[in-house]
């Protein structure tokens, strides 16, 4: 039953790498991105968030109601005055851009709420739980996270496929020339795509910071979380993603039930043996 | 009113350093077919392209309606009234075909074209509106260009080598539904490889060489060998 338990867990930790790796997918998806500070960009929104929670003695989850608008106006502004600048046929300037950026991200962090642990406080929201037969107790909090994260890839491909916005945004994903000729303004919407990302990204970095202490140094480490969780999944299909995401999540689980350090090794020595086994991942959709 | 659609002004194009477009001057009137021949390489798509946007041009060098429009971006053009058919068809692999035509829409232009209407010239494309817009033939992906941007309702629609890769029998198909676009008010540039046909559906031609216009007047006016002088420089 203790075995049970843990995989249970790590599956709903799973929920909360998919939410890593959604922003990440998309921005790759639309744009061709490979966003390098994405991972600081979680760990600046919790601090957005720590700060706003601070100031305004708002609950964590509350404070969303703040984070998600600034964080998607930020994403906006940084792409439309930053990235769109360094997009062209060439991926890697973009690249390297992300790279100072993401540089940059984790040295203001530092420099402005030093390198302490915080913590978002949640209240009664970290404890809280249920009880399955066979004495298997499971946090409401994981639970949330998962339900949000099935929630927002849901939301995304409801976007992605049904909405006109979503028809625009893969046509640029499909050829940007072309795009340009049915009259859309391409850098507006890698813009409003920067800005969906960070949205999601903002909801991410509050779980982290509600589940566990942050610093500004543990950006890197989220961002190949959700890389591990894309690739596992394979390119391109949300739904992957989310699976992606609960392998990497048991795995660690797993990992850590075995010997408490081991989590984090676990989850790569998961990720590496499917890269090998399976380099195209579970469910690949690029051509 | 002015007498002229598009005009363009001793217009240039570079990519990069390398010069395609050495001044060239271009008119079109309302409800003309102009057709543009020319070799591989003498600017014909470089020429759609200054005009779409998508290859820059200095303001003056090109009027629509009697409108500076060159540097405009790409996307500002569309919305004003000019549509193109891209060389190669260029659709979108991941969508359908159905979304294929409506994203033809996006910049929201008014005008007489719709999805029924679209399906009405092309009846095939309303049978497969649900498939991948690449699971289709090569006419028919050709079909599915030429509609999207009619999805626009551009006043003046230019495509570029149609023909291209298709079956004599499409192509028939393909210049008898372009006849009847032109009567609903849509003026049309063709690029041609193909210079019987770009003859045959033509008022006027523009034979394009190096860059330059080598040739230009009716059909019925120019001779074969004029032709051939231009379009080979011999």
């Amino acid at each position: 039953m203790d075995l049970v338990s843990t995989v249970l867990d790590g599956i709903l930790l799973g929920g909360l790498y998919a939410l890593f790796a959604a922003g990440l997918s998309l921005i790759f998806g639309v744009m061709r991105l490979v966003n390098i500070a994405h991972g600081d960009l979680i760990v600046l929104s919790a601090f957005v968030a720590l700060v706003i929670v601070g100031g305004l003695n708002l609950h964590p989850l509350v404070a969303l109601v703040l984070v998600v608008p600034l964080m998607a106006l930020l994403g906006y502004g940084l792409q439309r005055l930053v990235f769109n600048r360094a997009l062209g046929y060439d991926i890697l300037p973009p690249l390297l851009v992300s790279f100072g950026l993401s540089v940059f991200l984790q040295n203001s962090l530092l420099q402005i709420f030093s390198g302490d642990s915080r913590r978002l406080h949640a209240g009664n929201l970290e404890t809280w739980h249920f009880d399955l037969p066979g004495g298997i107790a499971v946090g409401v909090l994981p639970c949330l996270m998962f339900a949000v994260a099935v929630a927002v890839i849901t939301g995304l491909q409801l976007l992605l496929y049904h909405t006109e916005l979503g028809r625009a945004f893969r046509c640029v994903s499909d050829d940007q020339e072309t795009a340009q000729l049915m009259g859309i303004n391409n850098a507006h919407l890698f813009g409003l795509a920067m800005a969906l990302s960070l949205s999601i990204v903002s909801v991410a970095g509050v779980f982290l910071g509600i589940r566990a202490n942050f610093d500004p140094s543990i950006g890197p480490t989220r961002l190949i979380f959700a890389f591990e969780a894309i690739i596992i999944g394979g390119l391109g299909d949300l739904w992957g993603t989310l699976v992606g995401g609960v392998i990497l999540g048991v795995a660690q689980t797993l990992g850590a039930r075995i010997n408490p350090g081991y989590q984090i090794l676990a989850g790569h020595i998961a990720f590496l043996a499917i890269l090998t086994l399976r380099p195209q991942g579970f469910f690949p959709k690029t051509r | 009113m002015p007498s002229n659609l598009l005009e363009t002004h001793g217009l240039a194009a570079f990519y990069g350093d390398f010069q395609a477009l050495f001044g060239i001057d271009f008119r079109i009137e309302p409800d003309e077919t102009v057709a543009i021949i020319g070799s591989n390489g003498s600017g014909k798509s470089t020429f759609l392209k200054s005009i779409t946007g998508l290859v820059r041009a200095e303001s003056k060098a090109i009027y629509f309606n009697g409108k500076a429009i060159g540097g405009d971006p790409a996307y500002r053009i569309v919305a004003q009234g000019i549509a193109m058919v891209p060389e190669g068809r260029r659709l979108f692999s991941s969508l359908s075909v159905e979304e294929n035509l409506s994203i033809g829409a996006y910049s929201k232009r008014q005008g007489p074209w719709s999805l029924e209407k679209v399906y009405t010239i092309f009846p095939m494309l309303k049978e497969k509106r649900k498939f991948a817009a690449m699971a289709l033939s090569g006419g028919q992906q050709q079909m599915v260009s030429i509609g999207r941007a009619l999805m626009a309702n551009p006043k003046l629609l230019l495509c570029d080598e149609i023909s291209l890769g298709l079956a004599p029998v499409i192509i028939k198909e393909l210049y008898a539904q372009l006849g009847r676009i032109t009567t609903n008010g849509t003026t049309l540039v063709i690029v041609e490889q193909d210079i019987r046909q770009a003859m045959a559906v033509s008022d006027r031609v523009y034979c394009l060489r190096e860059g330059r216009v080598a040739l230009e007047g009716r059909p019925s006016s120019l001779s074969r060998d004029q032709i051939t002088k231009a379009y080979f420089g011999v």
